[in-house]
């Protein structure tokens, strides 16, 4: 009978998903009554059991239990420290041990600007942290000198050590550090956010530092041309009036 | 503030009791300021802090500041407060800027006001003068061994050009 | 023989022995113990969890007493004195505020107010109470971001987050008046950038209405828990005469009992209409600091509720065309705001030539700026006078023979700010 009452939810050759409320209440019921077996049961399993590779499940824990370094420099430090606070509370995504020992953290966070005398400093502690180990460049100050063009401070971090990702902003707020900071997760996921190379359909079209030649490869090329394609066909379907007028 | 014959009255006694050391005076916008010698600062100094009608016992700050292309280059500053009459004076000693590698000197007044120390070594490091007694005449905020003084008006903002995108063919591999 | 004298581990016979002698005393005559005869130089380096920013001590031990101790500043040094020299003034403003990076009011209200006394320029009534009333809330900003770390510095997690969530709703009512939670630029030269929106005068009356108690929570958590007193209490002591010389401001100096606040003894803005009191303390060691501070949130709210009731209507700006951008619909209209306003973001607009020192009273003490003129559009000479940079030679007379971990104590109650401090 409670076979029946299975059926009728989820009958065995359209199998709903298992987002479905009741079907999950009555196999979960049935599991702990071990009356689920069968191809019920099988199903069950290959719903419920995850099954990956060993770098996936790596970057999943790697991502989600960051221990971010105390590195404030400067007023983004202000803002780094509001991120623990109970509104932009970064414990959900598994960030709230910030460690002050860099033998102990993953996550160099440089909030502030990046003075001349604190630049081997910095470098110091980050050669310190044990791999793996990520950088945020937070605010406009480490990642590119911000406001201060000057004699005094480094014109970006990424000068003297590689930074993986740059949160613009002066200072950023709370919720732009964490967004930025869910961004790294995905990249540590191995699942990067393609962000404008899919907005803007440029996959490929990134430049890098060319070699003396100075001439694109076949792929950029193609690439480019791609962009550019796609580009004028969604400009022609545009009204002139709203473009004003540009080619 | 002493008010502008007031001060004029200080001007007048330090020069009786210390020939020659007030240089001039100037009294703007409610402020009053007393142009100094600079061989004779620390009686100046001394004298404003220890007379009984005068008692300026506070020293708010020290600043350096470089007057370039006007002659004398360097001036000091020294603000000094008296607390109970809530007054404040202001002291400029009007340095001379020796050329060459030579360093501009001035006496140190950190046995009047200890708390100078600080502002003594910030002028130092930015302006190159040096103070003469002051017990720790070092560097303070930039690298020990950094070679300039730099708020001095001739030492050069650096930093670095933004490269746009349109510049960026004028300065082929910049990011080497 | 032996009696139990706040702390427990104290031989004396009554009371009045043990006030005045250091916690290094008091155990040393306890145990019998010896001095260690030999100095060990620690570095807590820039980069370490409780010095405030990047603040490097060298401290000379012997034993876990401290017998000498070496700051070394200069960590976070921006160059922005000189930097400023090479902007118009208005573009200073932004410049300025990252100073001391916890009262960024009080850096431009102190510059604006300079270029103002330069130019004789008359700030008109609103703009005075509405600069006294963000410079009120960033004070409270600033006690509670020092009162949540000094806490955490000292055990105490739970008061982080409580002063934290507080300070997020001082900087909502930020957002709301000028768009930014940190660095509003929000003073001018003149007055300041933009009246308040609808809603802020009733966000603030609800904040008013709220923080008096919130801020007896952070003191029942803390001013009688045991473990804060053995702490504060009777550590750090420096004489108020030293600390004159020295030529520190601010809540340490009222603590050691000097009742010195420049709203009081040469009231600027707005500050002769409102009534408050200014908390001094009596013995100046860290608990008379905690406490004048915590009672300096209170008086705060109290001035915010005054300035508020008071608010006046008009103009929230300086009308003079020379130096204040005209309001954007003259811009349509009139031919002398076009120009007006093109001069002045090109070019900026000229100080005639002159000094002036104007100071404040900032959460950290006296807060000065020294502007020179020479008539041109920027200025000859920017530089402030930081209430940290003179609080900090303070330090080592209060570490001095003391215990390393009252060293920390003692940094927390300094509130330093690096970004003052190294400029």
């Amino acid at each position: 009978m409670k076979r029946e009452k299975l059926r009728a939810h989820a009958p065995l050759d359209e199998p709903k998903p298992v987002t479905d409320l009741r079907v999950r209440q009555i196999r979960a019921r049935d599991l702990l009554r071990g009356d689920l077996e069968g191809p019920d049961l099988e199903q069950h399993v290959e719903e419920s059991v995850l099954t990956t590779t060993m770098h996936k499940a790596l970057g999943w824990g790697r991502a989600n239990s960051i221990f971010p370094a105390t590195f404030g420099l400067a007023c983004c430090a202000i803002e780094m420290m509001s991120i623990v606070s109970p509104r932009y509370d970064i414990a959900r995504f598994g960030a709230e041990n910030l460690r002050a020992s860099p033998r102990q953290a993953d996550l160099l966070i440089l909030s502030g600007r990046v003075s001349i005398k604190m630049a081997p400093v910095c470098r110091r502690i980050y050669d310190q942290m044990l791999e793996p180990k990520w950088v945020m460049a937070m605010g406009a100050c480490s990642s590119s000198g911000g406001m201060f063009a000057n004699y005094a401070v480094v014109q970006g971090a990424d000068k003297f050590m590689p930074v993986d990702i740059h949160v613009p902003g002066c200072p950023p707020r709370p919720e732009a550090v964490v967004y930025g900071f869910n961004k790294l997760q995905r990249m540590i996921l191995g699942n990067p956010d393609p962000g404008w190379r899919k907005r803007y359909n440029g996959a490929g079209t990134e430049e890098w530092a060319r070699e003396a030649t100075g001439e694109a490869s076949p792929e950029e090329i193609a690439a480019y041309e791609a962009a550019r394609d796609l580009a004028a066909t969604h400009e022609s379907s545009r009204s002139q009036a709203s473009r004003g007028g540009r080619a | 503030m002493p008010d502008a014959p007031g001060l004029e009255l200080i001007a007048k006694e330090l020069n009786d009791a210390a020939e020659g050391s007030v240089l001039g005076t100037y009294h703007e916008h409610g402020e009053a300021c007393l142009i100094a010698d600079p061989d004779r600062i620390l009686d100046i100094l001394r004298w404003l802090r220890d007379t009984p009608s005068q008692e300026y016992r506070f020293l708010s700050s020290l600043h350096g500041v470089d007057y370039l292309p006007a002659k004398p280059r360097f001036g000091v500053v020294y603000e000094l407060l008296n607390m109970p009459r809530v007054e404040r004076l202001r002291v400029r000693a009007a340095i001379d800027d020796p050329g060459g590698e030579e360093l501009p000197e001035l006496d140190s007044c950190v046995e009047l006001f200890p708390g100078a120390e600080f502002h003594e070594r910030e002028v130092y490091d930015f302006f190159g003068i040096v103070f003469r007694g002051h017990p720790d005449m070092r560097r303070i905020l930039m690298p020990e061994e950094y070679v300039g003084w730099p708020q001095r008006r001739d030492f050069p903002l650096g930093g670095e050009p933004v490269i746009f995108t349109r510049d960026e063919p004028a300065m082929p591999r910049w990011y080497e | 023989m032996n009696q139990r004298v706040h702390g427990g581990d104290i031989l004396a016979e009554t009371g009045e022995e043990v006030v005045g002698m250091s916690a290094v005393e008091r155990t040393a005559a306890a145990e019998g113990l010896e001095a260690e005869q030999e100095l060990f130089t620690i570095n807590m380096g820039p980069h370490h969890p409780a010095t405030h920013g990047v603040l490097r001590l060298l401290v000379s031990l012997e034993g876990e007493v401290v017998r000498d101790l070496k700051p070394v500043m200069g960590y976070v040094h921006t160059g922005i004195e000189k930097n400023c020299e090479d902007k118009s003034y208005w573009k200073v403003i932004p410049f300025v505020e990252r100073m001391d990076y916890l009262s960024y009011f009080f850096n431009m209200h102190v510059f604006c107010a300079g270029v103002e006394r330069l130019l004789e320029l008359e700030v008109p009534r609103r703009a005075s109470y509405l600069r006294v009333i963000h410079m009120e809330l960033n004070r409270l900003h600033s006690h509670l971001v020092w009162l949540g770390t000094s806490a955490l510095d000292l055990g105490a997690m739970s008061m982080f987050f409580y002063c934290f969530r507080d300070r997020d709703r001082v900087l909502d009512l930020f957002e709301m008046s000028s768009g930014q939670r940190m660095h509003t630029r929000y003073f001018q030269v003149g007055g300041v950038f933009e009246d308040i929106p609808v809603g802020f005068a009733h966000n603030l009356r609800a904040f008013c209405a709220e923080m008096p108690s919130r801020i007896d929570q952070y003191e029942a958590i803390l001013n009688a828990n045991e473990i804060f007193l053995e702490r504060t209490r009777n550590v750090g002591v420096v004489s108020r005469e030293r600390l004159l010389d020295l030529g520190v401001t601010g809540p340490l100096l009222r603590a050691a009992g000097e009742p010195w606040d420049l709203r009081k003894v040469t009231p600027y803005e707005c500050y002769e209409d409102l009534d408050f009191n200014v908390p001094v303390g009596t013995v100046g060691d860290g608990y008379d600091r905690y406490r004048v501070r915590v009672q300096e949130l209170r008086e705060s709210v109290r001035i915010i509720e005054q300035a508020l009731e008071g608010l006046p209507e008009g103009p929230w700006i300086a009308d003079d065309r020379k130096v204040v951008l005209p309001p954007r619909d003259e811009l349509s209209t009139s031919m002398e705001a076009l120009i007006h306003h093109f001069k002045l973001v090109t070019e900026g607009f000229r100080v005639p030539p002159g000094e002036a020192y104007y100071a404040n009273e900032s959460p950290r003490g006296e807060l000065g700026c020294f502007v020179v003129a020479d008539g041109s559009a920027k200025p000859v000479r920017v530089h402030y006078r930081d209430p940290s940079f003179a609080n900090l030679q303070a330090l080592r007379d209060m570490c001095l023979n003391g215990y390393i971990a009252d060293l920390i104590q003692n940094l927390a109650m300094l509130d330093p700010i690096l970004g003052g401090i190294d400029r």
